[in-house]
Parts: C-alpha cells; structure tokens; sequence
C-alpha cells in the first residue's frame, strides 16, 4: 500500500473502535431491513434514514478523534448552555402536540432536552472528577441537585421519556461515582414510599399511560391501544416470526408509530423470539464493549462519563423493549439505532464516539 | 500509569483501591444490565412461547380490529322545533391513497363503472392533499341502489376502494343560517393538533368532520357525542366477520335555539339582495331571536369539503358572503349613536332634558366646520327634540362638552367596543375610541376636533351589529345587560335532559331611572313624529327607535354629499336601533343595511316587518320596500 493512502486510512481509521463500529453498523443495518417492511416497501423513509445514519456516523467520528481532556473543558459551558436553554424553552417555547418541548432561534426549532442527554453525564462527570481527592456526601447532595434541576424542567414541558432517560444517565454517575450502598438503600425505600406524591404531580394523560399499562383495555382506543397492537404483535411472531415483509400486525396497519417508537414490535412479529434474542445479543455486545471501555479508561471523568453513556444506551433498548412488550408504560422513546428519526440516532452516535474517544486516546497515551 | 500524568497528586495505592472499587460497582451494574435483558427475554419466551397461540389467534387467524362506531351528531333546531341542521345516512365511494399505485387509472377505471364528474374528481384531488395518505376519502357520495350494486360485483377489480354507509350533515335552510349554525367540515391537520392537545383526539377516532364555523363549532363538545367501540373479528382480507363486543355510541346533544327561524327567514327576505345585518334580542334575557348577516352561503356546500371552484367564487365575490357581518363587520353608529350620547350627558351632569341650544345649521370648532344635515338648522332644540329630529349641532356641542375620556367610559359599559361574548366564535371587539387606544395606535395624542364627530357616530368608532343591538337591547332593559346568547338549552336525547343557556346579566349599568325616561320617551317620538314615522305608520303597538346613517367616504369640508353621484359601494350604510313594545319591550334590535343611505329609508321599514310579524304574527304583503320620500338621518 503506498503511504499516503496508509496514511490516509489512519487518519479515519486511527480514533474508531472496530468492534464496537461493527456491531453499530450490524444494528444499523438490522434497522434499515425492519424499516424497509415497517413502511411497505416505501424508499422515501430509507433514503431519508440512510442520510441520517450517514450524518450520524460522521458525528461520531468527530468525536471520537476529539480528546477526552477537551471534552472535559467543554462540560460545563455546555451544561450551562442547555440550561439557559431549557429555561427559554420554559419561559418561550412553541407548544407541539400539547407539550412545550421547542425552542425557536432566529432560523429554526432546537429541542434543547436532546442536548441535555450528553451535557448532564458530562457536568457530573467532570465534577466528580473535579473533586476526585476530597469527595464527601456534599458533593453527591450538589451533584444530585445538577442532574435534578434539567430533569424537572423536562419533566415539566412535559417529555416523560427524555426526562426517564436523563434521570437514569445520572443517576448511573452518582452509582459508579460511589455513592454508598446505605444512601442507596434508604433512596429506595423513601423512593417507594413517596410514590403515592409523584402519582398526585403527573399529569393527567401521564397517568392515564401508568394506568393503561395495567390495564390497557380500559382505554382501547386511547393510549391503551398502542400497548394490545404491540403486544399481540410479539406475541403472534412465536419462535422464529412470520417472516420478512409478512407481519400482519404490521402490514395491516395495526401498530401505531411502527417506523419509531414501536419498531421492535415490527421487528418482533416477522423475526420472533430467535430474532429477538439475536438483537438483545447485539445490544449486548455493544454494552459489554462500552463496559471493557469504562473499566479500563485513565481518568474518573472518563470512567464515569463511559459507564454513563454505556448504561444509558442500555436504558434506551429497555425501556423501549419493555413499552412494546407492554412491562413498561409508553414513554416516547425510540430503539438506538433502529427507529427512524434522525434526531435521536445523532445523540446516540455521538455518545458512542465518546466512548471510542475515550479508548483510542488511552491508547495513544500508554504508547 | 496516565493516571499519575495527569493527576500527579493522587497516590498510586488509593488509585488503585479506587479503581478497584470502581470495577466492581461496574460489575454490579453489568449484572444489573444481564439481569434486566434476561426479564426481557423472559417477557418474550412468555409471549411469544407459552402465549404465542392465544396472540397467533389474535393476530392471525382471526385479526381482531378495533372498530370505533361514530356518534349521531345532535341536531340544531329552532325554539319551535324548525330543524337547521340535521343528518342523513348515504352510501359513498371511498378511496385510500395509500393502497392505490396509480389513482388516475383507478379513478378512471371507476368512472366506466360509476358516474365520477370532473367536479368530484377536483373534490377529491384538493381532499388527498390535505389529508394522510391512509385515510379513506370519499369521492362519491349519495350512491343509488343500482350504483351499489354495480361496483359490488366488480369489487375484486379495485382493491383499497370501499363503499360505506356515513352519516351526512345537511342544513335544509341553507343559505338563510349560514352565519348562525354555521357548518361542519373535514378534520385537517390543525384539527389534529388541537384535538390531541385537548386529549379530545380518541373521541374522534373514526370521525371525519367535526365544526368549523358557528354553533357547530362552538357548541361541538355537546354536538358530537361518545364514539362507541366495537371489537370484530376480520378475515385476512380484513372483512369483519363477527363482533366480540360492543360499546355503543352516545349520540350527540341537540341544540335548541332561540332563534325564530320564520323571523329569521322574514328578515333575510326582506333583505333582498341587499347587503347587511340584523340581529334581534329579548331585552330581559339576551336570548338572540333574529341573526341575519346578507349574503349568506350555502352551507351544504362545506360538508364533502368545498370544491375549488365553489371555494373561489364564494372568496372573490365582491358580495363577501363568507363574511360575518353580523359578528365580525364594524360600522359607524351613525345617528343611532345619539340616545347613547344623550343619556352619557345626563349621567355626567353635563345636561338637563330641558337645557336648549340654538342651532344655526352648523358648529365652528378650531377654524373646522361641523355640518347639520339640515341647512339653516333646527332652530331651538332640546334633548327631545335633538333625538327626534337627530339634530347634529346639539351633539357636536354636547360631545365637546363631555370630552372623549368620558365619552368611551360610558359608551364601554354599554359594550361598546368589546365583545358581548355571544356563543359563537369569531366575534369582532369594533373600536370604541380613547385618548389611550389612539396614543397606542398611531402614537399620537387625541385632539380635541375628534371628539366632536364621535358625537353624531362617525369618526374613528365603529361597531359590530350585535354589539348595536345588545347596548339597543340593555337600554331597553332600563339598563340591565344580558349576555346575547343563540342557544336556549342543549338537550340529551337519551335522558331528555335540557342544560338551560341561562340568562347571564353581564352587568346592571346603573342608570337613573328619569333619564331612562327621557331617552325613552325621545325614541317612542321618534316612530312617532321623528325620523322614523313613515316606517311605523298605523303600527298597532308602541315602539322605540332611532334613524342613522353611516358615511362610508369622507366628504370634503363644504361639499354636499349627493347619492346620485356616489358610487354604490362607496354610499352611506343606513341603520336602524329599535325596541317594542315601548312599554315592555320583548324585542330589540339593530339593522344595518349597507351602502342604502339614509336609515330611515332602507333600515326603518326592515325593522317594521320584524315588529309586526314577532309582535302580532302578521307576515309582511311585500318585501320592505324602501321609503323613498323620508328624509332625515
């Protein structure tokens, strides 16, 4: 090989983590069949998704060749800037769909939440890390107080799913930051017995969902709905589904949102439980990888940074799993790098690129 | 060994423990990940496994579809039962997009079987447009029998094309409450939104129309009703086969109204084809009897949705029928502004009844002259007189007496320039004007030279008919405001129950009964002896009234404004405000006819037949013809 193109496939190749780029690229692709038969056969949603995975990628490759050190002077800027945000949203936003999620600045609408899932995991991150040497209870209390603080206000707009997996990025920080198993503990208990509070500050239609989940009959042509079509979907798919481009549920038009949120019910009724154990397999080789990252990273902020990301995107699969298999209420959120939709598939990239920043850097380090 | 590089502070040994103590808090959270996939794997062996042939049976052999069953829309009709708006049930030929390859081919191949017109076709391209692609658009509606049966046994031929029993709305008074019922229309996309914002949108599941103008869309909460559920098995093909069970729809609630829809179609008659606006009210409820606003539309024409051309032609005409004018169009008070401007003078002090002025015809102020209508002038007037004969000099004096901050206190509390927050939508607030609304408008101060023509009801105020006919109505009422309302009670037809629209008195304005006194017994005059004698001549009750007219164009200071050399459209509107019976008024109300000059010649006569018919049940012999010979304004 001459040695300018050597040279030039390290230069894209240098910071990208090959096992976790194949298993990204293998959900991609899994994506990209399921969706093909998710919209009949329509190639307007895959032109559209391919460029959106394409810019996806390119986001990750970004940051993958950013160092760790120049993130952790960013976090704070960031998470001051998705605040100030999130109060305008507050303070100006545009309602869509009965919710104040928008934001518009001269040019066009942002969601400033989107923002949050990567700045909160950073701010704690670099605090944490910060105040590595001397950390007492004080610093979980304030670090607490970070993740909360965007939390309600999300929770407020209100985009229950966003603020779920916010809360959870957070929370998994204070856990791997060390937090003690007593304060744990107590949390848990006092979490359980503040229930009955948090059910009197959802909203209606918040807890109508909760309420659905147990019995979605009651509202079956509500938000009940969503949760029998999918669930009859997987159902019906048995062990090894009813085939590619076969799914009943699927092409009859009985699963809602079925190119996004709801997806794996596609998924699930024309590849069945084999397909579904082939796909929690890859999620899991994606997680196990971002784990061998976190557990072997240099520094507190990249440890806890990775550990955040890697546990996140295992929040997103579960929590999506679990709402079309009808174990969780139906929160808006899509399937990493399966549902269509450009938005979330860049934020999920982009966490995907820290982490292999964070291991081609420790690399270039200890060489 | 980077750990020490860039954190040299830190010892090597409890770094080490730390980072110990990190992997196993890592490695409970691996197990914590392991232990979630495994619950959702073992979600998945249940439904898929041990579940799978309950769901399979659900899904596959016998698919069972939700299927919502729309509510009878409630029926509007009027306090005699005179039916304004109604449904029927019809076949139509309905088409979704979504499963069609080619719909011009498909189109055309339906035409050979059904009568489609280029109207229909028109129709439907405007609908596929404005809906999502898998809904099912109707592109024909009405099928006969023989239509039915045709497509029927050719039905194999055209898959994604269904013919469907759907219930039409249709108002048989067509054009006459275009403005009052207004009509339905389909759901678009901004109707989506709302709905699901009012978390109104799973009611609506398998409805197409909902109300878009008028009480139909005000009172749509009430009109639509409960959409049933019925759970059916279908076959692969999606055919039902049998139902699981079924919630039934409720049907919607009726409305009855106030409204006399024979004084309504008299009034709209004896408009003609002139343009303008009749409301009519019961002074001791705000009950809305008449609400005529000329021309009006056909509102049947809104049901399948408009075609373009029907659309364009009602948009373009010079006529604006689509317009409210009852509601929405703002007029000068003209003259009718008089009484109102009287009783603010006694209310202030600022006159007694019997104060006179000497009228020379006209009123110098700031090097500007303010005309009277009549050259020479009326001599000596009092308030009596001043409303009798509407003498422009007395009203320029006394409005410059009052000053135009107390001018829009007083006239506001008779709901001058703000809504009268009547049941329907789309209601216009008019402009009564202040020295504040001026400085906010044009940023500039008030002049004191303004203040003069607001006293005969020209300048910059300008009301809407309803608002006219509410103050009209209150002033009748001694001074007791009622909320106008159209609707008398919504009844659910199932109970029978009836939720009354109850009389709301807005406010009590506090007048002094001897002042009402004196306005009163000016305006009896006026159909008496006044300007509007000739259109109440031999009316066998008392009635109350007041002549105005509206100048739509300036006149140039000294010119004479000459009908004949006006262009139609840029004539005086004329108007009218009257009550009967004088003693007990059981109807008020305000008309305005526009670019028909002088009041007492287009407007006064309308009013008449009003009276006469809601009074004493006599149906006007003619039209209302207009008074050539009166005068006066």
């Amino acid at each position: 090989m001459p040695p300018v193109i050597r040279r030039i496939a390290r230069f894209f190749t240098a910071h990208v983590d090959g096992l976790l780029l194949s298993a990204i690229l293998l959900l991609m692709a899994t994506g990209l069949i399921v969706l093909y038969s998710a919209s009949n056969a329509g190639m307007a949603r895959i032109t559209s998704q391919v460029m959106n995975m394409l810019v996806a990628i390119t986001v990750m490759w970004v940051f993958a060749n950013i160092p760790p050190h120049y993130l952790m002077r960013l976090s704070l800027p960031v998470y001051a800037l998705g605040l100030a945000l999130l109060i305008a949203v507050a303070l100006f936003g545009d309602v869509v769909n009965g919710a104040r999620r928008w934001l518009f600045i001269g040019v066009t609408r942002i969601q400033p939440s989107e923002l949050m899932k990567i700045a909160v995991p950073l701010m704690l991150a670099w605090y944490f890390d910060r105040y590595e040497a001397t950390l007492r209870l004080k610093n979980y209390l304030i670090a607490f107080v970070f993740l909360m603080v965007p939390v309600g206000l999300i929770a407020r707009q209100p985009d229950l799913g966003t603020a779920v997996l916010i809360s959870a990025s957070g929370c998994f920080v204070l856990f791997l930051a060390g937090l003690s198993w007593r304060i744990i503990g107590g949390i848990t208990v006092a979490g359980l017995s503040s229930l009955p509070f948090l059910w009197s500050i959802l909203h209606d239609y918040q807890r109508q969902r909760v309420l659905t989940l147990l019995d979605p009959a009651q509202d079956p042509l509500g938000s009940g709905y969503h949760t029998i079509q999918s669930t009859i979907a997987v159902g019906s798919g048995g062990w090894l589904g009813k085939g590619w481009m076969n799914g009943t549920q699927t092409h009859l038009d009985f699963i809602p949102e079925r190119t996004t949120d709801f997806i794996f019910a596609v998924y699930s009724e024309e590849f069945g439980l084999f397909g579904n154990l082939i796909l929690l397999l890859l999620f899991l080789l994606v997680i196990a990888r971002g784990m061998v990252i976190t557990a072997n990273a240099p520094t507190l902020f990249t440890r806890l940074l990775g550990g955040a990301v890697t546990l996140t995107f295992f929040t997103y699969v579960f929590v999506n799993m679990g709402m079309v298999s009808g174990i969780l209420p139906v929160v808006g959120v899509p399937l990493p790098l399966i549902s269509y939709g450009g938005t979330s598939l860049v934020t999920i990239c982009l966490g995907l690129g820290i982490l292999m920043s964070i291991e081609t850097h420790k690399k270039l380090v200890q060489s | 060994m980077s750990e020490l590089m860039i954190n040299p502070g830190v010892e090597l040994r409890n770094s080490q423990l730390e980072i110990h103590h990190f992997r196993w808090r890592l490695a409970v959270a691996t197990s914590f990940v392991v232990l979630m996939f495994s619950l959702l794997f073992i979600r998945f062996f249940y439904l898929q496994v041990v579940k799978h042939e309950h769901y399979q049976t659900l899904a596959e052999a016998n698919r069972i579809s939700i299927v919502p069953i729309v509510p009878n829309r409630g029926i509007i009709v009027d306090r005699n039962g005179v039916v304004l708006a109604h449904n029927y049930s019809a076949y139509t030929l309905e088409i979704t997009p979504g499963k069609v390859e080619n719909l011009a081919a498909l189109i055309d191949d339906l035409a050979a079987l059904i009568e489609i017109t280029p109207k229909d076709r028109r129709r439907f391209t405007k609908l596929t447009e404005e809906s999502r692609n898998f809904e099912s658009l109707p592109i024909r509606t009405r099928l006969s029998d023989e239509e039915i049966a045709r497509f029927a046994a050719n039905r194999y031929r055209f898959p994604g094309v269904e013919i469907n029993a759907r219930l039409f709305r249709q108002y048989p008074q067509g054009e006459m409450f275009s403005h009052v019922v207004g009509h339905i229309g389909r759901i678009n996309q901004r109707d989506t939104e709302q709905l699901e914002a009012d978390d109104r949108l799973a009611n609506y599941r398998g409805t197409s129309y909902l109300g878009k103008t008028g009480l139909e869309h005000s009172y749509e909460r009430y009109l639509h009703g409960t959409t049933g559920v019925e759970e059916v098995e279908v076959d692969s093909a999606g055919r039902a086969v049998r139902s699981l069970s079924r919630t039934p729809p409720v049907s919607g609630n009726n409305l009855v109204l106030k409204l006399d829809a024979r004084l309504q179609e008299m009034v709209y008659r004896a408009f003609g084809d002139r343009r303008g606006a009749l409301v009519a009210i019961e002074p001791e409820t705000g009950g809305v009897l008449a609400f005529v606003s000329n021309p009006g539309f056909d509102p049947n024409l809104f049901v399948d949705g408009i075609d373009p051309q029907n659309w364009n032609e009602l948009n373009t005409s010079l006529d604006r029928p689509m317009v409210n004018r009852a509601l929405a169009g703002t007029y000068p008070p003209g003259s009718t502004f008089k009484p109102f401007m009287a009783l603010a003078a006694l209310s202030y002090g600022k006159r007694t009844p019997q104060q006179v002025i000497s009228d020379p015809g006209h009123f110098n102020f700031g090097g500007h002259v303010f005309r009277d209508d009549k050259v020479g002038g009326h001599g000596l007037v009092d308030m009596f007189k001043s409303i009798v004969v509407s003498c422009d000099t007395y009203y320029y004096v006394l409005a410059n007496d009052l000053g135009i901050d107390n001018i829009s206190k007083f006239m506001a509390k008779f709901g001058f320039g703000s809504r009268t927050g009547i049941d329907i939508t789309g209601e216009s607030s008019g402009l009564l004007p202040s020295q504040e609304w001026k400085m906010r408008r044009f940023k500039q101060k008030w002049y004191s030279g303004e203040t003069i023509s607001i006293g005969i009801g020209q300048g910059y105020n300008a009301y809407t008919p309803l608002q006219m006919a509410s103050a009209t109505a209150t002033l009748a009422n001694d001074g007791l405001m009622f909320r106008p309302h159209i609707v008398n009670y919504v009844e659910n037809i199932t109970t029978r129950e009836r939720t009354f629209v109850a009389p709301e008195p807005v406010r009590n304005l506090d007048l002094k009964p001897e002042h009402i006194e004196v306005i009163k017994r000016a305006l009896v005059a006026v159909n008496k002896e006044g300007t509007g004698a000739r259109a109440f001549a031999g009316a066998e009750y008392e009635s109350a009234g007041k002549t105005g007219t509206a100048q739509v164009v300036a006149i140039k200071q000294g010119e004479k404004y000459v009908e004949s050399r006006v262009q139609e459209r840029h004539r005086d509107h004329a108007l009218f405000i009257a009550y009967a019976p004088a003693d007990k008024p059981k109807i008020a109300l305000a008309v305005v006819v526009e670019n028909s000059g002088f009041g007492a010649r287009a407007a006064a006569p309308i009013a008449r037949q009003v009276f006469d018919y809601y009074l004493l049940g006599k149906e006007p012999a003619r039209p209302a013809k207009e008074d050539d010979s009166a005068a006066g304004n």
